[in-house]
């Protein structure tokens, strides 16, 4: 579920409030909040969007987990999804890099 | 806002709602939903389309990677696709549409590469095109559904349809959830895309999808079929939502000392691993893919590995905890029946398209991946799209035709107390979770489930309306509580084991039962059995 908003990276630009399937932020006059975390269901598709990579979606997905941003951030754990799909400028090459037709009719 | 020629005009928005005049409403913003709006702008419809929660995030294939039934044209190719899935699907599939099928995916897969969809190459320098990244698929449909002037609506679940004195579908009423207020939709015909039912087990992306279409199709009369295959279970780890059961062709699966589990399988063993879970905790390794193999499936689908790579473990040299999680109607073959090429359904003006659409016309009772389903949503997208908007065109004017609002269930004043959605949601879980009632069925357990769901129906349709923040889980209750209930209905009344249905009182497959089951009903629940296309088209013949 998500876990964490890092307010030293969030620009308030909500784009994550808009782009959750299961509207779980609610925007605020400061950075969004999360608003129904049990309505989370760990699709990672915000940490997706972030475009600075302050969110950070805990792999369990039926109960909240306790998280250190500091050690995140040093582990480079934030943005970690992003930078695996290619929706980042260093490995743009890795949206084109999927090798399912080698696997399939295994 | 301006309106821009062929969009959908906003009429009014008075305090609290919102209304559209369109030609096309679609229902739903996932692969199914996207290509049926474009469709339907292509053939001159003024489109709105109205997603539960982001057009480009909602749904089973945004969340994941998904493969795609695109075959090369060549005959022989064609053929052995066809025939390859037969006899999984209980030789319950139409050859026509399997065709069909196979035609439109091939023209809409080329037409994503010619909207820069990146397509890997293989190392000869070929296009491969049977595999879709979903996030980068799902973000270009929208961009896509967006040039072509469809109106988009986010975070605007549908609750009901509105039907006219004819009982011709004209429009949809919804809420939309960050703004606090209602949309409706004046339209001339409605697509169906929801997406199937998954019943918030957090499958992979779908728990947007519990069957909220089939819900208030059924409202406006439409029926449905195959609802017995409906008892898909996918592979994750224990504690995570990441379903990727291809991948678990290379694992080995074992018991709590260790031992390996006889039988337990990805493909053809999954329901030993149900009846292991009823034991005790079973763990899967992938230790039979090599470093080669690994580095496919990293590049491939990434967030299969964010589970184990966020909680320190290698799934290739370490066990892991796993679990099966129901996929419903999304994995399964059931769901609105369509009765045309161009996937109408039974209700004038209602169209279904995607998971929220029967599967069976390709796939019979199995489907074991993504591929086919991705295939049908873009084939039936286009089909009900352009089926949509021809039905507008010929409909004409519509102007001061009178519209009325179908809904039932925690939409009608009562004296009784508000419909508990929370508590429903837990109620039916608890009936269509457990293995040995939908996994593995048998009369007296899925009879016993039948008479509870059936009284959770009456205690439902007897509430109350409940509060605006509560409106949308109780609708998605209900809807699960319904989907459950024609699920089950139909599993009584194939008496057979056949595709994924399974039942332990008739073990073998029956070919008294070659047949389709349609089943419908809100309050009274119905099944009636359908003879296949096939055995029509010869008793004509004779």
């Amino acid at each position: 579920m998500i876990e964490v908003i890092d307010a030293e990276r969030c620009t308030a630009c909500d784009i994550c409030v808009s782009v959750c399937p299961t509207n779980v932020f609610d925007k605020t006059d400061g950075i969004p909040i999360i608003a129904r975390q049990g309505d989370c269901q760990t699709c990672f598709l915000c940490e997706l969007y972030c475009p600075e990579d302050a969110l950070f979606v805990s792999p369990f997905a039926d109960a909240p987990q306790a998280v250190d941003v500091a050690a995140l951030k040093e582990a480079t754990l934030l943005g970690s999804y992003r930078r695996a799909v290619g929706w980042v400028e260093e490995s743009r090459h890795l949206r084109a890099a999927d090798r399912s037709y080698r696997l399939f009719g295994h | 806002m301006t309106n821009l020629p062929g969009r959908a005009e906003k009429l009014s928005s008075s305090a609290g709602s919102v209304v559209f005049d369109a030609d096309v409403l679609v229902l739903g913003g996932g692969p199914a939903g996207t290509w049926a709006a474009i469709s339907a702008a292509e053939h001159g419809a003024r489109v709105v389309l109205a997603d539960k929660g982001f057009c480009g995030t909602s749904g089973a294939t945004a969340a994941a990677g998904t493969g795609v039934w695109y075959v090369d044209p060549a005959p022989e190719r064609r053929e052995a696709a066809m025939a390859s899935r037969e006899k999984l699907g209980g030789h319950l599939q139409d050859r026509r549409w399997m065709a069909r099928v196979l035609d439109r995916t091939y023209a809409q897969s080329n037409q994503l590469a010619d909207w820069g969809y990146p397509y890997p190459a293989d190392d000869d320098g070929r296009p491969q095109r049977n595999s879709l990244q979903g996030p980068e698929y799902m973000r270009l449909m929208r961009k896509r559904t967006k040039q072509a002037g469809v109106t988009i609506l986010d975070h605007s679940p549908a609750l009901e349809l509105l039907v006219d004195g004819n009982g011709v579908v004209a429009g949809a009423a919804g809420l939309r959830r960050q703004k606090g207020d209602r949309w409706a939709v004046n339209a001339k015909a409605v697509v169906i895309a929801t997406g199937g039912c998954a019943f918030l087990s957090k499958t992979l992306g779908s728990n947007v999808l519990t069957g909220d279409g089939y819900l208030l199709a059924a409202e406006a009369g439409a029926e449905f079929t195959s609802m017995e295959f409906s008892n898909a279970y996918a592979i994750s780890p224990a504690f995570g939502s990441v379903t990727k059961t291809l991948f678990y062709s290379w694992a080995s699966f074992t018991d709590e000392q260790g031992s390996v589990i006889p039988g337990a399988s990805s493909k053809g063993g999954r329901s030993v691993i149900a009846r292991a879970l009823g034991k005790g905790p079973v763990y899967a390794q992938l230790d039979q893919a090599d470093a080669e193999t690994q580095r496919h499936m990293r590049v491939s689908q990434p967030n299969f590995f964010l589970p184990f790579d966020r909680t320190g473990i290698d799934p290739f040299t370490q066990r892991f905890p796993v679990t099966l999680r129901l996929e419903g109607t999304v994995r399964g073959t059931g769901g609105l029946r369509i009765i045309d090429d161009s996937c109408a359904t039974t209700v004038p003006g209602l169209y279904a398209a995607g998971d929220a659409a029967t599967r069976e016309l390709i796939c019979g009772g199995f489907t074991g991946g993504g591929s086919h389903n991705a295939a049908w949503a873009m084939s039936s997208g286009y089909w009900a799209g352009h089926g949509a908007a021809e039905f507008a065109r010929q409909l004409g004017t519509t102007v001061g035709r009178e519209a009325f609002r179908r809904g039932t269930v925690g939409l009608r004043s009562s004296n009784g107390r508000a419909l508990q959605g929370g508590a429903l949601v837990r109620s039916v879980q608890d009936e269509v979770f457990p293995y040995e009632l939908n996994y593995f069925r048998e009369a007296g357990r899925l009879g016993g489930s039948l008479g509870r769901l059936d009284a959770l129906w009456t205690d439902a349709s007897n509430a109350d309306v409940p509060d605006e923040q509560e409106l949308l889980r109780g609708r998605e209750a209900a809807a699960m509580l319904a989907t459950a209930r024609w699920m089950y209905r139909s599993a009584l009344a194939r008496q057979e084991s056949r595709g994924m249905h399974r039942r332990d009182d008739y073990p073998e497959q029956d070919d008294r039962h070659l047949h389709l089951v349609t089943s419908g009903g809100l309050d009274d629940v119905w099944t009636s059995a359908r003879p296949l296309a096939s055995a029509q088209y010869s008793e004509a013949a004779e």
